[in-house]
């Protein structure tokens, strides 16, 4: 379980981030959404301690983060996997030695042990004999792919997704969100997923955290969402037009 | 500037760490040894050889009164390409060649989320990075400026053999005589400190991009600026403080 108490997070003159408070709950897929520029990126980066925030606290089950030094910090990194917008693979490394990578540095396994948890992972997200490929040779969805099995290699307690399906087709998308949502359930790991698909989020929303300029506007799950009265939601989710004439058909 | 100064003051700190995992550095270390150093070796020649070449041409068509010696040019050789041609022009082409490569290398990862992806993973990606790069260039940079100086005599020997501005025997007379080792101590010295400028300055450049490719080559430029500038400046510094 992760929580953020009263987090606030400016950029100058620019508050991102106003007073929020939220929780993501362990073996559920925790969804943030909102708009392009309403902060979802930076509330992520504040939680997994890229930003500092300017107030309040966040907590890693019961540990408090914000207040942690350098190295205390590490240890929970450890238990941390992320997931970035571009994949942010290592692109000197090929695919095997990308998920390696946190093996060889936090555990002393041998290598044959180290390659039977790199191909346990490629099987998870369905990328078999992938071993080889360098991270330029993937299409934008192996490299999404690749990059949730370098998340999960070292086992993680924690899953921070942001935006994992932006620039994939619907289909691709679709796999995406089954696997995580998959991996949580599994794992039994506290997973949050950045997203302004709404595909995903009535699909994979266990919970859902509606951000609106900076501020959470509006908490609750995939049933919740279609019905809700919010407006600045409503707006939001029915923003297309194919959701619009969705939204007429069930009222008629 | 100022504030630049101090980022970059803040970010040495960072690097100048015990690498997380021993056997990892160790790799690391050989890589760029072998990236940094063996690649330049072929220009640090080349450049070397017509350096010292240049030279003795220079000196023997500048000596034409008979009271100075022969053996003066084989002198002048060795002491400028020990003192500055090998240690400082040298450092300056490495700065061109290897700033670039560093400075945009670490900023693509930058810009790629790659510096986040370590950092999230509990690596510190200043001291991963940058202090494989620093080091090694601490290494073999001496190195390579002792070939330099190896072929910039060379030079000098190869217009005595093929032309008949001087002797070969004047020639190997100069550069033999009154030879204090202290200048290749004074240049080795130079060498390392230029070597740990080139290489955290580039660092520093790459690590602190924001943006993208553009940015990207505006910080591989600046790093070439900087540690050319830097490099003339501490040769002043060090000179000074070294020789007088
Ligand atoms: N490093 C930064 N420095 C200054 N301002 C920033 C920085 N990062 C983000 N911002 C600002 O914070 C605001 C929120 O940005 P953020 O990236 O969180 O949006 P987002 O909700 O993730 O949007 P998108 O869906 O497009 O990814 C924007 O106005 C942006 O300009
Ligand atoms: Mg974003």
């Amino acid at each position: 379980m992760i929580q953020a108490l009263n987090i606030s997070k400016s950029f100058g003159d620019n508050q991102v981030l106003k007073d929020i408070t939220v929780k993501f709950e362990k073996g559920k897929t925790n969804l943030i959404i909102g708009q392009s520029g309403s902060g979802k990126t930076v509330l992520m980066k504040c939680l997994v301690g890229l930003y500092e925030v300017d107030e309040g606290h966040v907590y890693f089950d019961e540990r408090d983060f914000s207040a942690m030094s350098f190295k205390e910090r590490k240890k929970i990194r450890q238990e941390i996997g992320m997931l970035f917008q571009g994949g942010a693979l290592f692109d000197s490394l090929n695919v095997e030695e990308n998920i390696m990578f946190p093996l060889t540095m936090f555990t002393n396994q041998s290598l044959e042990e180290k390659i039977e948890r790199v191909n346990f992972c490629l099987e998870w997200v369905n990328l078999e004999n992938a071993n080889k490929l360098y991270p330029a040779e993937l299409s934008g969805g192996m490299t999404k792919r690749v990059a949730i099995a370098r998340a999960i290699s070292l086992n993680p307690e924690y899953l921070f997704c942001d935006e994992p399906n932006s620039g994939l087709d619907p289909h691709t998308s679709g796999v995406i969100d089954d696997l995580i949502s998959r991996i949580t359930e599994e794992f039994q790991i506290t997973t949050i997923v950045n997203t302004h698909d709404m595909n995903s989020v009535i699909k994979i929303g266990d919970t859902i955290s509606f951000i609106y300029k900076g501020q959470l506007w509006w908490e609750g799950d995939k049933t919740q969402i279609l019905d809700t009265d919010n407006k600045e939601l409503n707006e939001f989710v029915f923003d297309t037009e194919l959701t619009k004439r969705l939204k007429k058909s069930k009222i008629h | 500037m100022l504030s630049r100064f101090g980022k970059y003051i803040l970010l040495m700190i960072q690097v100048i760490r015990k690498p997380e995992k021993g056997s990892v550095y160790r790799k690391q270390l050989i890589t760029e040894i072998q990236s940094l150093g063996i690649e330049s070796l072929g220009i640090v020649a080349i450049i070397s050889l017509f350096m010292g070449a240049v030279v003795a041409i220079q000196t023997s068509y500048n000596i034409d009164n008979p009271l100075i010696p022969a053996s003066t040019i084989g002198f002048t050789v060795r002491q400028s390409v020990i003192l500055e041609f090998a240690p400082t022009i040298i450092s300056l082409i490495l700065a061109g060649k290897v700033g670039s490569r560093i400075a945009s290398e670490i900023g693509t990862m930058r810009v790629t989320e790659q510096i986040d992806a370590l950092e999230i993973m509990g690596v510190n990606p200043a001291n991963f990075l940058i202090f494989p790069k620093v080091t090694a260039a601490m290494i073999i940079n001496p190195v390579l400026i002792i070939l330099s100086m190896y072929f910039g005599l060379i030079g000098g020997w190869l217009v005595a053999v093929i032309t008949d501005l001087y002797t070969v025997n004047d020639y190997v007379y100069g550069i033999r005589a009154w030879f204090d080792g202290y200048i290749i101590l004074y240049a080795l010295t130079k060498t390392v400190v230029f070597a740990f400028l080139i290489t955290s300055i580039s660092g520093f450049e790459g690590f602190i991009v924001k943006g993208g490719a553009v940015e990207v080559g505006a910080a591989s430029t600046r790093a070439v600026v900087w540690s050319s500038i830097m490099i003339i400046l501490f040769n002043l510094i060090l000179t000074q403080l070294l020789l007088s």
